[in-house]
């Protein structure tokens, strides 16, 4: 279908669909290339609809990256919603890119954005809807390289099938390594296989077909068998050494979006060790931004963009080295310039009630976020947050006393060895925090508890844990309600279904690409949508290919068990997060890595680049050593 | 309180590229168009300080304009070939400026100083000239025609200030000017509808909002 088809077909099918402004295209900043002219083609594509797509900051730094090439482009793609699919299948209109509106088939590459594992059923409804066969062995050279990356990608296990080649760490150099090595095969006319195994050379790029799953009788894992010596084992995740400055040409949609604002990030990773959180680790190590980069980026961002909101972003916010000179910065330079500046995710000391007050202009319409994750000092050190209740009760009082009227306080229940007492010690706290407010400010105090369900994630300290059994988050979330109940009060919870698909999506092995197209085949898309998501056609999907959800989900791993991401490296060594695991279980609790650093594995596997980028790049103590010197060679791939 | 300000008005196109931009996205694109261009907007005061932004009659989705009105107040006095320099270099792709003009600062609001809107209409699949020019005749000759819009009944026919068939060659098109005062605004599509043509197979373009003259002060 060409170009002019698709305009005329989208004519008469938009006036009938919601917000139709999301499949237009055409916004400040977009970036449109002569077509014909370009040799190598990308489409980008976040696997939801527009309003979530545009506000993902990863997509729109390799939009930058690749149309800054004079022989690349590339365009956008996000799924239409259920009216427009409907409307879009009817008429035999196939997914397009929103800048050119030529098909995504016609692409070269099309690069999927999966920062979460929910969107996978939405990955094959996004290859359906543009006429690329789903599996990875079934496309030709006549289809687009599909290839994905993101924080899912950490486990590309229950995709493999689905996408040719995975990005396994940062992007930012490595797309167009990428690209590069899809021109080089292009001109040669090859097949399709010399593509798969060149970019299997490259640092950080896995390409699941050269490697084949073997598992033992119970199921489990036995190893992974390469398929060509040109697949390397383990994939080691790929990073850039020092940040680049930050993009400041966003594109401005027209429509209302999920987040309206310049994105800049301050930081990348966190020092701090949350034994739950998989970005913490797999973000290693913590790169800072320089402030006058910051200040610079945003002056320009508001100059491009005309956006009223700033997001300063990051990890963990107040980390950030230099945060009172930024907010200082900040400050000075834009003032009585009605911007909003938010500074979100703030770590639960006094000293955070003060940096947002002192963003003078911020916002205070939606409340302050504090997420203390757990609420008894037990818990907190078994996930190694150790903030007291006293200090979650001073800043408490801070927020109140300086204006705010809301908290919202973010727990997990189902943490390992999690008693009922635990849980009951959520509501206390949140009635607690509560009646600081009365007391200070009176009736208009609210809280606000979400409670979410915590997955064990792959690559973090809990890993080998089982997901707490449906009854008993059941029983957990039962206790809540009937706790937190009354004015000022209010709890948000996920239902167990949702994070039972979030364990067998995130956990799983090869054999869960099945039961994901089984899935999709039922009618499973949108997951991540209350509305959409369909427990049913999930189980219905787990009993046609005959696995048990349960594998995946309520068995304890043995510390020794083959994993389905074993061959996927994110630099934290396996060694290290055996002896943290071991840690928690005996309530010990690792400080700051920035004070004292724990060789989690990241020095040895990037001693070069470390040696390259000394001084304050890295949050991580200097190398020194000299030994780690000929380690670190062994393991790192060398850039293509 | 509003503090002193300098009182402009606008005229911009929509294009076929935004005509799917609402109203109240349309109103945040000019917002941002301003903060490009650097000038400095008067804000209304408040809990929630906004810029005084004031866009006349909202054109529905769908329909490209060639002279959509925009008044907005300034904090300085600016020249208005300055202003337009500004605003066109930070223009949002398809909402082209056509013109600046520094107006009354005491004027009554935009909205209620429009009184009509002309539209041209372009048919995908015209009936013949003739039929259609009889259908307009019989509109036009009517002395009420009764419809409903949301539940509640109305007469379209005084709505109606002119309807012309034009022709070119082959093509047929419509003119139309319609009332566009608060609680008496006609509609394109809802004329359309009584001529038994399909709105969703019209393009629609406003080619004029016309404003009640002032007496001079």
């Amino acid at each position: 279908m060409n170009t002019d088809e698709v305009e005329r077909l989208l004519g008469r099918i938009l006036p009938t669909v919601q917000k139709p402004g999301r499949y237009t295209g055409g916004e400040l900043n977009q970036i449109v290339k002569e077509w014909s002219t370009i040799p190598t083609r990308m489409a980008l594509a976040f696997p939801d609809i527009y309003d979530l797509g545009m506000s993902n900051l990863g997509l729109a730094i390799l939009y930058d990256i690749l149309n800054r090439q004079s022989d690349v482009l590339a365009e956008r793609v996000y799924l239409p919603w259920s009216d427009m699919e409907a409307a879009m299948r009817q008429a035999n209109l196939p997914l397009y890119s929103l800048e050119s509106k030529h098909p995504i088939s016609e692409f070269d590459i099309l690069g999927v954005s999966l920062p979460y594992e929910t969107l996978y059923t939405n990955t094959l409804n996004l290859l359906d809807l543009s006429g690329i066969p789903l599996r990875g062995e079934e496309r030709t050279g006549g289809h687009p390289l599909v290839i994905a990356g993101g924080h899912a990608a950490l486990n590309p296990e229950p995709m493999a099938a689905f996408i040719d080649a995975f990005v396994i760490g940062e992007g930012e150099e490595v797309i167009l390594e990428i690209v590069r090595t899809f021109k080089d095969w292009k001109t040669r006319q090859e097949p399709r296989g010399t593509l798969l195994e060149s970019l299997a050379q490259i640092w950080g790029v896995y390409v699941p077909s050269l490697y084949e799953a073997h598992y033992l009788e119970d199921g489990t894992l036995s190893h992974i068998e390469t398929r060509s010596e040109k697949a390397p084992v383990p994939v080691l995740k790929r990073i850039v050494p020092k940040l680049p400055p930050p993009l400041t040409r966003f594109i401005v949609p027209f429509i209302d979006v999920t987040h309206n604002r310049v994105p800049i990030e301050i930081m990348r990773g966190c020092t701090r060790g949350c034994r739950f959180c998989q970005a913490g680790m797999i973000t290693r190590p913590v790169r800072q931004r320089p402030v006058a980069e910051i200040l610079d980026a945003v002056e320009k961002a508001l100059a491009h963009t005309g956006f009223e909101e700033v997001g300063l972003l990051s990890l963990s916010s107040s980390d950030y080295g230099p945060i009172l000179e930024l907010v200082r910065g900040v400050n000075e330079r834009f003032a009585g310039r009605h911007l909003n500046v938010s500074l979100p995710s703030l770590r639960i000391e006094t000293f955070s009630a003060e940096l947002m007050e002192s963003l003078k202009e911020s916002s205070r319409r939606s409340g302050f976020t504090l997420a203390p994750e757990a609420a008894t000092e037990r818990m907190r050190e078994i996930i190694n947050k150790p903030v007291s209740t006293e200090q979650l009760l001073d800043t408490a009082r801070e927020i109140f006393s300086r204006g705010w009227h809301t908290i919202k306080l973010y727990f997990m229940i189902g943490h390992p060895s999690e008693t009922l007492e635990d849980v009951r010690a959520i509501a206390d706290l949140c009635k607690a925090v509560l009646k600081e407010g009365r007391r200070i400010i009176g009736k208009r105090a609210q809280v606000n508890a979400g409670v979410s369900t915590f997955v064990p994630k792959p690559h973090t300290s809990f890993q080998w844990v089982p997901v707490d059994a449906t009854d008993q988050i059941q029983a957990k979330q039962e206790l809540l309600k009937k706790e937190l109940r009354g004015p000022g009060l209010k709890l948000n919870w996920n239902k167990p279904e949702e994070t039972l698909l979030e364990a067998w999506l995130s956990r799983g092995d090869r054999r869960m690409g099945e039961v994901i197209l089984r899935a999709w085949q039922h009618g499973a898309k949108f997951d991540a949508w209350q509305e959409h998501f369909r427990y049913d056609l999930w189980m219905r999907a787990f009993d046609d290919v005959g696995l048990n959800p349960d594998f995946y989900t309520l068995r304890e791993r043995p510390i020794d068990e083959t994993l389905p991401w074993d061959h996927i490296d994110a630099a934290v060594k396996k060694q290290f997060l055996t002896e943290d695991y071991l840690w928690s279980l005996n309530g010990r609790t690792r400080i700051d890595c920035r004070e004292r650093c724990f060789a989690c594995g990241i020095l040895p596997k990037y001693a070069d680049l470390r040696r390259a980028h000394p001084g304050e790049t890295w949050e991580c103590p200097e190398v020194r050593s000299p030994r780690h010197k000929s380690h670190a060679k062994d393991h790192l791939p060398t850039p293509a | 309180m509003e503090t002193t300000a300098y009182r402009y008005r606008l005229t911009f196109c929509k294009e076929e590229s935004v005509r799917f931009t609402s109203h109240l996205d349309l109103h945040r694109a000019w917002e941002r168009t301003f903060r490009r261009a650097g000038l400095p907007l008067a804000y209304r005061q408040g809990f929630n300080p906004r810029p005084r932004i004031n866009i006349g009659s909202a054109l529905p989705l769908g329909y490209t304009s060639k002279a959509e009105l925009l008044d907005f107040w300034l904090e300085e006095e600016l020249d208005t070939k300055t202003i337009a320099r500004a605003l066109t270099r930070a223009q949002a792709p398809g909402l082209p400026v056509r013109e600046v003009r520094r107006i009354e600062t005491r004027q009554p609001a935009l909205q209620a100083q429009i009184n009509s809107a002309s539209y041209l209409v372009r048919l995908d699949d015209p009936p013949p000239g003739l039929l259609i020019q009889t259908t307009v005749d019989g509109l036009m000759n009517a002395a009420s025609l009764p419809r409903e819009r949301r539940g509640k009944s109305y007469d379209l026919r005084p709505l109606i200030e002119t309807l012309l068939v034009k022709r070119e060659g082959d093509a047929v098109q419509l003119e139309m000017t319609l009332s566009a005062r608060e609680a008496a605004t006609g509609r394109p599509g809802e004329v359309l509808r009584a001529m038994d043509l399909d709105p969703a197979c019209a393009h629609i373009q406003r080619t004029k909002l016309i404003i009640t003259q002032l007496e001079e002060n």
